[in-house]
């Protein structure tokens, strides 16, 4: 799959390599819901810096893992999205509402953070 | 191991009127269809923008022929109109055709469970397009995207 999941204390943290397919994105998904699980992450962090095209496909289903990750108690920002991605998304007409975003990885987990703790207490 | 599965997606034949024609048969080929794409125009004046552009357009037609007919191809090809270069794109199949092409342009219209974006979003990314379609014996939808 082209796409690497670390987990960070009771977060998961997903980075997309470039160009996904498909079948790279449902088996995010798969990858990211049994780790949610395993792990009782409290919140999961998608990185598609690297993504070049986000298309109707794409955004359908990181819409899905978005609520997926919700249904299964936890939270899911998407971070990284590239100007010229946005600014094709837009023309295209998808939005990803409902779904948290942030600028990187940095404010992503900053987002998490805030709304569940995650694991704070320990750097206080 | 992505270099060898990349490698092995990577079907593309230049033809004598430097078209390039990719196959479209699954969604690894709408991958390749948009990486050959963007290898086709590198040397034109495009904006990192209107690249993103071209290949999201290019994504969802291809995505369409593996959605509706299962396989066809996407043809590209540079064209010159005065000082200016574009890129021409043709999608085409021999699909089941569209019945209602204008409800089929319209947002949010879709028979195979999707988002219904794909052809008005397209037509919203590229400069021209146009969608000829006869059921029964498939689908072309060409367009194009020019330099700034």
């Amino acid at each position: 799959m082209r796409a690497s999941i670390l987990k960070q204390d009771r977060f998961l943290i997903a980075s997309v390599q470039g160009s996904m397919t498909d079948a790279d994105l449902l088996q995010l998904r798969e990858e990211l819901a049994a780790g949610v699980r395993r792990h009782r992450s409290t919140g999961v962090v998608v990185d598609v810096t690297l993504l070049d095209v986000m298309d109707s496909f794409a955004v359908r289903t990181l819409r899905g893992i978005a609520q997926m990750i919700k249904l299964l108690g936890a939270e899911c920002v998407v971070v990284g999205i590239q100007p010229d991605v946005a600014f094709a998304m837009v023309q295209l007409g998808l939005t990803l509402e409902g779904t948290m975003t942030a600028l990187d990885l940095e404010d992503g987990l900053d987002v998490l953070h805030a709304r569940h703790g995650g694991n704070a207490a320990n750097y206080e | 191991m992505y270099c060898t599965r990349a490698t092995a997606g990577m079907r593309r034949t230049m033809n004598s009127e430097g078209e390039v024609v990719v196959p479209i048969r699954s969604d690894v080929d709408v991958v390749n269809a948009r990486q050959q794409a963007r290898n086709l125009v590198s040397g034109l004046r495009f904006s990192s923008s209107d690249l993103t552009l071209i290949a999201t357009a290019i994504s969802e037609v291809a995505r369409n022929i593996v959605a509706y007919a299962g396989s066809g191809e996407i043809v590209l090809r540079v064209i010159q109109r005065g000082e200016r270069q574009g890129l021409m794109v043709v999608a085409r199949d021999g699909g089941p055709g569209i019945p209602d092409i204008e409800r089929a342009m319209q947002d949010g219209f879709s028979t195979s469970g999707g988002l219904g974006l794909g052809l008005p979003g397209s037509k919203r990314l590229m400069d021209e397009f146009r969608l000829v379609s006869t059921v029964g014996e498939g689908t072309e939808v060409t367009m194009t995207k020019w330099e700034r």
